[in-house]
């Protein structure tokens, strides 16, 4: 098997939307002046859109509801749902769609009101999880933090600087929900239980919003308004769905979406300028850089202790606050991208990484079981 | 499989066996593992050779959680990952004791019971849960 996907496609407009609000905006309203943004920041019109990708937790359809509010009638779509890292596998559909010859330019994008409206809509809840109430995706992940430490000794401190260097990152990005609520380590470990032993400031936010993303071939990218920022190598991987089925609750299918993504790119972590991660819970970071292989697997609470991840650290993770402090309109995985984004444009202000030209993005869908890592880079990667 | 079950469906196998109180579990006669949840053909290799079989219901606890709840509501609970002596691991709750005291790797025994809560909440249909074996 030989990637054929490097350098052909690039990112070339992102914009999102009312995050944060408890307006009363439909899902399909964020998504669309998420879009308008988009393609403002891409310099394009909506009649230049020929291709769509997109799901919410409201639409079984995703892509006929967004196309027809949108007006547009797109030659390909696809609303592949894997969770939050749903928007990353779009990306390299996308890709392999432009490739393809079945359209030219694409638009990514989705809206949720999870914050107003605390519903998860359409989201199943599979058959023996229902059985013992387990509400998704929170015991899993709960089972999983509380197995690290069991397994590796890892410590509610170190766990909780994760948390602490994503809302130092947020109070360097103006849009950030959480940017004038700067946290200690000492305010995680005592922020209230809610299921052990995870506490409140372990949890990503739950916010409203819509996000979008304008993707399009690498040749059609250089006479567009922005730098633009090429995907390198893509791979997704899941091993599961309920909770019960997977195998060890510390190793999580990045290890292989990881390791196949970054080959597929031809680099290796070293290369990697900066990184953002779904992180839907604080144990999230930890378990991805030990099993993206920044560190061994056990040693990620180490690693991230000390300020390692924060500003100024040795390895810059989820530069705009991530789900934890910037924003989580139900799923995230779209923000890893437009913050990848920011970073290799050289656009992200007061939380630019100097001399980005390497992103790695980091999906992750239901409770670690599917994910998707995307190699982003800028054109001097090429 | 006779066509009879077969018509029933894996899950609804499953069910029948604990309202006659038997907790059952599948076992691939090409492999000889246990296979849990249920299915009509044997994961991985795909052939149709499960059968269910009565297990022990000795367990042990390999992950756990105590789900925060107010007392008005019912209390907080526990949800966990129970590895069977057979080799498979399933979801359930350790009953009648505080959440806080359930420790991976703690001995439990499973019962067929009603519940309270869940898919079944209040209704004829038993499930299995766990309860702590006592340190000899």
């Amino acid at each position: 098997m030989t990637y054929t996907l490097k350098g052909k496609g690039a990112i070339v407009g992102v914009g999102y939307d009312g995050l944060g609000s408890r307006l009363k905006r439909s899902p399909m309203d964020h998504m669309a002046n998420a879009t308008f943004k988009a393609l403002e920041d891409a310099g394009l019109e909506l009649s230049d859109i020929d291709g769509i990708c997109g799901g919410t937790f409201y639409h079984m359809f995703p892509t006929l509801v967004m196309a027809e509010y949108l007006g547009i009638r797109p030659k390909w779509s696809n609303s592949d749902q894997t969770g939050g890292s749903s928007f990353l596998s779009h990306l390299q559909e996308a890709v392999m769609a432009i490739e393809a010859g079945l359209c030219s330019t694409v638009l990514i994008a989705y809206g949720s009101n999870v914050g107003a409206v605390r519903n998860f809509g359409i989201l199943d809840t599979p058959t023996y999880d229902g059985i013992y109430g387990n509400d998704q995706p929170l015991p899993g992940y709960a089972m999983a933090m509380g197995r690290h430490m069991h397994q590796y000794g890892t410590t509610r401190e170190q766990i909780a600087e994760v948390a602490v260097a994503a809302r130092q990152w947020a109070a360097l990005h103006p849009d950030a929900v959480m940017r004038d609520k700067p946290i200690s380590v000492e305010d995680v470990v005592n922020s209230p239980l809610i299921s052990t032993p995870i506490r409140a400031l372990d949890c990503c936010l739950m916010t409203d919003g819509g996000a979008a993303i304008i993707v399009t071939s690498a040749e059609k990218a250089k006479d567009l308004k922005q730098k633009p920022v090429y995907m390198l190598g893509s791979a997704g991987a899941h091993w599961h769905r309920e909770l019960q089925e997977m195998e060890d609750l510390t190793v999580t299918p990045a290890k292989e979406s990881a390791a196949r993504a970054f080959a597929n790119a031809g680099i290796s972590k070293s290369d990697v300028d900066v990184v953002q991660l779904y992180d839907a819970f604080t144990i999230n970071t930890i378990m991805f850089l030990e099993d993206m292989g920044f560190c061994e697997k056990g040693e990620g609470g180490a690693f991230v202790a000390e300020g390692r991840i924060a500003p100024g650290g040795e390895l810059p993770v989820n530069t705009n606050g991530g789900g934890l402090s910037f924003a989580h309109p139900g799923k995230y995985g779209m923000f890893t991208l437009i913050e990848a984004t920011e970073q290799l444009r050289g656009s992200a202000g007061d939380r630019q990484v100097q001399g980005a030209e390497i992103a790695v993005a980091h999906g992750n869908g239901c409770v670690f079981s599917h994910e998707f890592t995307t190699v982003l880079g800028t054109e001097a990667t090429l | 499989m006779s066509s009879d079950q077969e018509a029933l469906g894996a899950d609804a196998q499953f069910f029948q066996h604990l309202r006659e109180g038997r907790f059952m579990i599948q076992r691939s006669e090409g492999t000889g593992q246990f296979v849990f949840y249920p299915r009509m053909i044997c994961p991985k290799t795909g052939k149709k050779d499960l059968s269910f079989e009565e297990v022990s219901g000795r367990g042990v606890i390999y992950g756990t959680t105590a789900v925060q709840r107010p007392e008005k509501y019912g209390g907080n609970y526990n949800l966990c990952l129970i590895d069977l002596e057979e080799g498979v691991r399933m979801l359930s709750r350790v009953v009648d004791v505080d959440p806080d005291q359930i420790q991976i790797g703690m001995k439990v025994q499973a019962h067929i019971e009603s519940v309270d809560f869940g898919t079944f909440k209040n209704s004829d249909q038993p499930v299995v849960v766990f309860r702590l074996v006592e340190a000899a």
